[in-house]
């Protein structure tokens, strides 16, 4: 039986051998790629194992992480809770990350390619590696001012530096508490996202970047650059402005929303035009300039483009394919036409930066676990929208709306604010949406800033001036008393 | 039964009369004292890297297996005193490295149960505690009671009925509990039990008590086919017959790895008795066919193999479990995360089948190899006393139990590691559950009995060559 049974003991032995091939396969060989695979919870935990780099604006955390004694061995909080959303974004065990949370997350984590030194010495001291911090452009008080101005209503205010294209306040409202999401109990976590999901005013929509409504009577500073650019037209220009336009091929006669005609015998210039926000000027103006046109000068100012910011926004749309009705509603920013805010501010800003589209950016610096700085963000630009001779007799036009047209509320004691009104119709039975967009000091712009409120209740350039320009002017003052 | 080709080794060595037998019992209560100092480190370092402090009853506990330990050894000592010395240590070892992992995964669950504020689970480490001191007083038990292994030959038959009564046991009504899609366990009041456990020492001792007396007539053949004897076709009844309770095991209880198990056992022991290749070559055919069967007639089969092959588009349903358990080896890599510092508990059933996860993904590659040989060497040990005991019974009894050990291993960490299909079986010593605690430690009473015949010199200070029989 002996020599059977050292033949049992080899089969035993090989199966043995077998588990422990299998067990290296595993273990070694295949480890990296099971690691990855989705449904790890493991990388998660190992994320909370390291403590996350903060999110700054100016030189305070608004978001950090800090130690607990539970099993994720940090927690995030976030200081400011709804104000910094949409910039920080959430960073949740359940729900993953979103905003700079997920964009920076290499940083944040301390995984980044740029902190490879860092990790290497980290490794060899034996210290607990941290993750880097992330700097953003935000002005503390344009964005307190931005997002209290927003307080009750739904709708979003993106403020830009038009010089370099950085974000100084992007607001959104009604926002959300990302300390609810970031909560180490996963049922109080669940329930706070059902909540917020279910809520028919979407908090986690990032409305500064994605949500985009017509940009209505706003939508004219872009058919009046065009029309500047064309060399067709000039600021004394006189443009028909009768009480209606009737719509070429149609029988529908588009109305002022005075009701009257724009000047003295149905004519007026292109300045009073804008100023009083003419619907049958900027129609016709639209023909006369053609689709084209007004889209080309669109895309300079960088519509029908997704930006990365880095969240990336949703595209700002002018269609393609108009006839020449639609051309005209087109050229008052009705139709199909739809923007954000941050795209609305970056027409502001080119317009007060001498022409110059500049892209938007939200990370100012990144900073090494030391707080030292690693790299500083470099403004670029995105496209020359106007010339500076245009843009500067665009500006003035922008000053005369606020000066003796309808943006009257934006006005600021001392400083030249150059504005646009706009309201715009989103179907029957819906609220209008209400728009303000402004550019100050007109003489040295620092900020360009624009208001969208969604849930307006007028249907008139009121609303504009009524909702948009307030909000406007506390988010200007507080970037000018701020710098 | 073949010529005796080993001798036992000292024999040679001197021609006296007084042969001086090493009976190498310090080496056992030097390894068992080494084991001890490697469960106590597990056990510390579980509660360092926890809790951040050593345990209250750290030296109470190491107290307590000192007494344990030690009292088995004593009984050996004078019980059986020629007996081999590395099956206790090695049990032991394997014994309290799944009681420190029990305890780790203990205070996972109560760190769990403080954050969700509900109330403390009490902990699985106390029973499984108690469960490993009944089953050393029950090795204790048996070396005293059994005192020569050729005893129970007479119980052939009592055993086979015992064993395949236990093994159908779950099937009767209002007895029989489902755990995890098996009809695996027996309740009796506040006890579950797995009988197929104790089921596995009385099938194998009807195996090799039924096979030693029937082995003359199956091993004889008629015609050869590619060099291999072909036994008569009257002889395939018992093989059949352990093929269709295999079957009727994996039919009705569904599971896949105590019919896989039996049936290699026998397989295996018809084999060694009959030395005829020829058994193993039809025991692989009846397997194939099984499993072909078993594929295309039940959908827990064929969902298993599915699993198996496509673990990642199941892993979040029906291959939740095995997904889990990779992640955690992966976790693990070659040197694991340490006691304490994985995440084991996201393995459903940990403690249990997947215990092999949890320390593979605390311990690493290292720790799961150096377990590995930790149970090559009880199975090593096992077989070397089949071939030094001289009774054919005892042989057979020896590497029927090295046997079960091997499959029980191969089954479920194959199972949990991916290698095979799952199936639900424990890890030998190292899972919670006290019916297999219990079995297996009856199984190492039982091969230090046998070895202990196999090496004790007579009385006349010679040893017997042919163990016993005369």
């Amino acid at each position: 039986m002996n020599h059977a049974i050292r033949r049992v003991g080899l089969i035993l032995g090989l199966l043995v051998l077998a588990l422990m091939i299998n067990i290296n396969v595993q273990q070694v060989f295949l480890a990296n790629e099971t690691r990855d695979r989705p449904g790890n919870q493991r990388t998660v935990l190992e994320e909370y194992d390291r403590e996350r780099g903060p999110i700054l604006v100016g030189s305070d955390p608004v978001a950090r992480s800090i130690p607990t004694d539970d099993q994720y061995k940090y927690l995030r909080r976030y200081s400011a809770g709804p104000l910094y959303a949409p910039a920080t974004g959430f960073y949740s065990a359940l729900y993953g990350a979103t905003g700079i949370e997920r964009t920076e997350n290499d940083v944040l984590s301390g995984t980044s390619d740029l902190f490879l030194v860092d990790r290497l010495q980290q490794l060899l001291s034996g210290r607990d590696s941290k993750g880097g911090a992330v700097g953003l452009t935000l002005n503390d008080a344009a964005q307190k001012a931005a997002y209290s101005g927003l307080s009750g209503k739904v709708g979003s205010v993106t403020a830009l530096d038009p010089s370099t294209g950085a974000i100084l306040a992007m607001a959104s409202a009604p926002s959300y508490d990302p300390n609810l999401l970031s909560t180490h109990d996963l049922q109080a976590s669940q329930k706070a996202y059902e909540k917020l999901e279910a809520d028919p005013n979407k908090p986690l929509l990032n409305r500064p970047l994605v949500s985009t409504p017509p940009p209505g009577s706003t939508f004219k500073l872009v058919t009046t650059a065009a029309a500047l650019e064309s060399g067709r037209f000039t600021p004394s220009t006189v443009v028909p402005g009768p009480a209606s336009y009737r719509l070429p091929q149609t029988s529908v006669n588009l109305k002022n929303w005075q009701g009257t005609a724009c000047g003295p015998g149905g004519k007026t210039t292109l300045t009073n035009a804008l100023a009083v926000s003419c619907n049958s000027a900027f129609a016709w103006l639209g023909n006369q300039l053609g689709q084209d046109a007004i889209r080309a000068q669109a895309e300079k100012f960088g519509f029908n483009k997704s930006f990365t910011v880095p969240m990336r926004s949703a595209a700002s749309r002018y269609p393609t394919g108009l006839d020449a009705a639609q051309t005209a509603m087109s050229a008052i920013g009705q139709f199909d036409v739809t923007a954000s805010t941050l795209q609305m501010a970056m027409v502001g800003a080119a317009i007060g930066n001498n022409g110059i589209t500049m892209n938007p950016y939200l990370v100012k610096e990144i900073r090494g676990a030391d707080l030292q700085i690693v790299q500083t963000a470099s403004p670029s630009q995105f496209a020359t929208a106007m010339s500076p001779t245009n843009a500067k007799a665009e500006l003035n036009m922008m000053v005369d709306v606020v000066e003796n047209g309808t943006g009257s509320n934006a006005q600021i004691g001392g400083i030249k604010v150059g504005g646009k009104t706009g309201t715009a119709e989103t179907g029957p039975g819906r609220p209008a949406v209400a728009w303000f967009v402004a550019v100050a000091p007109a003489d040295n712009p620092k900020v360009a800033v624009a208001v969208c409120i969604e849930n307006a209740g007028g249907k008139s350039e009121i609303s504009g001036n009524g909702l948009g320009a307030p909000i406007a002017k506390s988010v200007i003052e507080a970037v000018l008393n701020n710098q | 039964m073949s010529a005796p080709t080993a001798a036992p080794e000292p024999l040679a060595e001197t021609e006296d009369t007084a042969v001086h037998v090493p009976n190498r019992r310090n080496v056992e209560l030097g390894l068992l004292a080494l084991a001890l100092i490697i469960g106590m480190f597990a056990y510390a370092n579980v509660d360092l890297a926890v809790l951040g402090d050593l345990p209250p009853n750290f030296l109470a506990v190491g107290a307590v297996f000192i007494v344990l330990l030690g009292g088995a050894h004593l009984a050996v000592r004078y019980l059986a005193p020629y007996a081999d010395p590395f099956l206790l240590p090695a049990a032991a070892l394997l014994n309290l490295l799944g009681l420190a992992m029990i305890h780790r995964l203990d205070l996972a669950d109560e760190q769990r149960a403080a954050r969700q504020e509900i109330g403390t689970p009490s902990p699985d480490v106390v029973p499984q505690l108690t469960w490993t001191a009944l089953a050393l007083a029950l090795f204790v038990a048996i070396l005293f009671f059994v005192h020569d292994h050729r005893r129970l030959q007479k119980y052939t038959y009592t055993a086979m009925v015992l064993g395949v009564l236990l093994l159908l046991s779950p099937l009767i009504p209002g007895l029989g509990t489902t755990v995890n899609g098996a009809n695996l366990w027996i309740r009796l009041g506040p006890l579950s039990f797995q009988p197929s456990e104790l089921a596995k020492i009385m099938l194998t001792i009807f195996f090799a008590g039924y096979l030693v007396v029937t082995r003359d007539s199956l091993a004889l053949v008629r015609r050869k086919v590619l060099g291999l004897g072909i036994p008569r076709g009257r002889d395939l009844g018992p093989i059949l017959v352990a093929w269709g309770v295999s079957m009727a095991v994996l039919v009705f209880q569904r599971d896949l790895g105590t019919a896989l198990m039996f049936f290699g056992l026998f397989v295996v022991l018809l084999y060694v008795s009959t030395q005829r290749r020829s058994w193993l070559v039809i025991g692989a055919i009846l397997f194939v066919v099984g499993a072909i069967l078993g594929y295309f007639a039940f959908g827990h089969v064929r969902l298993r193999v599915e699993v198996w092959l496509d673990t990642w588009t199941y892993a979040s349903d029906q291959g939740y479990q095995i997904a889990q358990s990779l992640f955690g080896l992966a976790n693990g890599g070659m040197l694991g995360t340490g006691w304490g510092q994985g995440y084991p508990q996201f393995v459903p059933f940990a403690k249990t089948d997947f215990i092999t996860a949890a320390l593979g993904e605390e311990l690493g590659v290292t720790g799961l190899m150096a377990i590995l040989t930790v149970y090559g060497i009880i199975i090593e040990r096992g077989l070397r006393t089949a071939i030094a005991v001289r009774d054919p019974f005892g042989k057979l009894l020896a590497v029927g139990f090295a046997t079960v050990i091997g499959l029980q291993l191969f089954v479920v960490i194959g199972g949990v590691t991916r290698l095979i299909p799952l199936t639900g079986l424990t890890t030998p010593f190292l899972s919670y559950g006290g019916s297999a605690l219990v079995a297996n430690w009856m199984m190492i009473a039982l091969l230090m009995r046998i070895s202990d015949r196999a090496r004790r010199p007579l009385p006349d200070g010679t040893i017997d060559p042919t163990g016993g029989l005369g």
